[in-house]
């Protein structure tokens, strides 16, 4: 039985655009900042400036993480309902319902769950657990940044932190929240692959072009 | 100390200590300079320290080690030190001063009595709390006691050193005896602080020569501790900064880099992480601070330095339960390898039950 498959607009160019400069500045971030933890390469002439550049190209892709994130929450807002806020809850209707059968699906112990268009629930909640991340590396990344200058603007923003943890712990999270970022950035990877797979609904694609494929009978509008 | 009735005039007492009107402005000079202060200052500052105003100045000394008193008195020639004592009335200082018991306690409480609200406490050693303060005793009163009646009364409070000013060494994990800084035994006291292990002394009489001139004590930050001298990161006034950012690194004691002196940030280095004038001061007036002799900073004036800037060695702090040795990164590597694995594993099972599947339908 072959059925005609619907091509359906699921992620709008904010979503992807942010999508890809979050990948660009989270790749250059982490580089930069594994390198600034723990300088592997040396420089062997007074007037290079590996140290230097490393820092001003991390606090440089900091700030575009910074604006793409904005960008990104105010579309979850302003933009389609799969770009909605609500997906990062699944709480609602039969959400948390098949949120369990998807997990015991990834452990080989239930049947595969019909996914809808969108983000699945484990997928949202996933997308939550990755933004408490984003905002923790933010957080104690412009709390130590502003270090620099100890009465200026990011001190009386983030400041408040150091009353909370002394300066190395906040270095620590910072360290420690980048590698759980790299776990779930190659699980992200895998089972996007993984459902891109199963599903053949062009998952892969659809973060380039913005395009799915599903069967006529999926709802897609509400 | 005596106070002079006869007096000569600051030039001239100095004088007789073999110190001339050019070091003694030389001496103002480094005052406004440690201050922040503009070179138009100098006059005021002069002005004022002519004026010999002498306020009383008592010492205290509780669970210390005296570092602080030594960076004090330890000055190669005879200026600052002969300065800081002609225009202060140290009248109570257990290391320095010539009386000896009962006659020694009876001047500190003559001050406390006859100047009450007009002399200076200085606080070197924090205070123990723990079993009604027994751990430290100073003629047969414990330090908390004396604390609260010596600083209570003052006009203002230094707390000198970072034991003084957040408990320091004593109150390091356990804390055996419950050491605290005289801001959290004795608080609602007029009280400025000048952590560090020990205080680099120009930050002493800078605060002093401040309230000489002002009248009033320098601006404190969140933690009590003046601008001029906690404003600002070592790391950003370091004399190695330059190597820090070209990327050139010293990765072991002794090695080719140490030898040019490059940057301590691999070896530990807390200048990142520590506020303190130390690389513009220095010590021993001025002669070298630790890094300037090859050391890492150890954040000795940040609160509780023994406990939160250990490992000194290390960029990171331990991770409690993966044993001394094992970094983040260690840790970090191994959990993405295992992330990794456990994919592949998933990927696999996949694969096969897949192909059960198939095999089951007859594909």
């Amino acid at each position: 039985m072959k059925k005609l498959l619907k091509r359906v607009y699921v992620w709008e160019f904010p979503v992807r655009f942010t999508h890809w400069v979050n990948v660009l500045s989270i790749l250059v971030l982490s580089v930069t900042g594994y390198y600034i933890g723990n300088p592997f390469m040396h420089a062997y002439k007074e007037s290079q400036y590996v140290m230097g550049w490393m820092r001003f190209i991390h606090f440089t892709a900091a700030y575009v993480f910074v604006v793409s994130l904005l960008i990104r929450l105010y579309w979850a807002f302003a933009g389609n309902k799969y770009a909605s806020w609500k997906a990062l809850f699944p709480v609602t209707g039969d959400k948390p319902a098949k949120l369990i059968q998807q997990m015991l699906y990834y452990a080989f112990l239930a049947e595969k769950p019909r996914f809808g268009v969108g983000h699945s629930p484990l997928a949202g909640l996933t997308y939550l657990l990755i933004l408490v991340l984003y905002a923790a590396e933010i957080f104690t990344g412009f709390a130590m940044y502003s270090l620099y200058n100890p009465s200026g603007l990011y001190n009386s923003m983030f400041g408040w932190l150091f009353l909370i943890f002394t300066t190395p712990t906040l270095r620590l999270i910072h360290h420690i929240v980048m590698w759980l970022l790299v776990y779930l950035i190659l699980i992200h990877i895998y089972v996007a692959l993984y459902v891109d797979k199963l599903e053949k609904s062009g998952l892969m694609g659809s973060i380039f072009t913005g395009h799915k494929f599903v069967y006529p009978e999926v709802k897609t509008k509400d | 100390m005596s106070k002079l009735n006869d007096d000569p005039g600051i030039t001239d007492s100095l004088a007789g200590q073999g110190i001339s009107r050019r070091d003694f402005i030389k001496f103002c000079t480094l005052m406004a300079a440690t201050l922040s202060l503009p070179s138009s200052f100098i006059p005021k500052i002069v002005e004022a320290l002519e004026k010999k105003l002498k306020p009383s100045l008592v010492w205290l000394e509780f669970q210390d080690c005296a570092g602080n008193t030594e960076s004090l008195l330890r000055a190669t020639k005879p200026t600052v030190a002969d300065i800081i004592l002609d225009i202060l009335s140290i009248d109570y200082h257990e290391t320095i001063m010539a009386p000896a018991g009962k006659q020694a306690e009876k001047s500190l409480m003559d001050v406390v009595k006859n100047q009450k609200g007009k002399y200076i406490a200085v606080v070197e050693g924090s205070i123990p709390m723990k079993d009604g303060g027994v751990y430290c005793c100073v003629g047969g009163r414990s330090a908390i006691d004396i604390a609260k009646e010596v600083c209570g009364n003052a006009l203002a409070t230094i707390s000198v050193g970072s034991c003084a000013a957040y408990g320091g060494i004593p109150a390091a994990n356990p804390n055996p005896t419950g050491a605290v800084g005289v801001k959290d035994a004795v608080p609602g006291i007029t009280l400025i602080n000048l952590p560090g292990c020990p205080v680099n002394v120009e930050n002493i009489t800078a605060t002093v020569v401040h309230y000489l001139t002002f009248g009033t004590l320098p601006a404190t930050d969140r933690l009590g501790r003046p601008y001029f001298a906690y404003g600002e990161r070592i790391h950003d006034h370091c004399e190695r900064r330059a190597h820090y950012d070209a990327g050139q690194f010293v990765r072991e004691w002794g090695d080719e880099g140490h030898r040019h002196g490059w940057c301590l940030y691999e070896m530990g280095c807390k200048g990142p992480e520590t506020f303190k004038n130390c690389p513009v001061v220095k010590y021993n007036e001025g002669t070298s601070w630790p890094v300037q002799a090859g050391h890492g900073c150890i954040g000795c004036a940040e609160p509780n330095f023994w406990d939160t800037m250990a490992p000194f060695y290390k960029r990171l702090p331990k991770v409690p339960g993966f044993g001394i040795e094992t970094t983040a990164d260690k840790i970090g590597v191994g959990l993405a390898a295992a992330a990794a694995a456990g994919l592949a594993a998933h990927g696999i099972a996949r694969a096969v039950k897949g192909k059960d599947e198939k095999e089951e339908k007859g594909e």
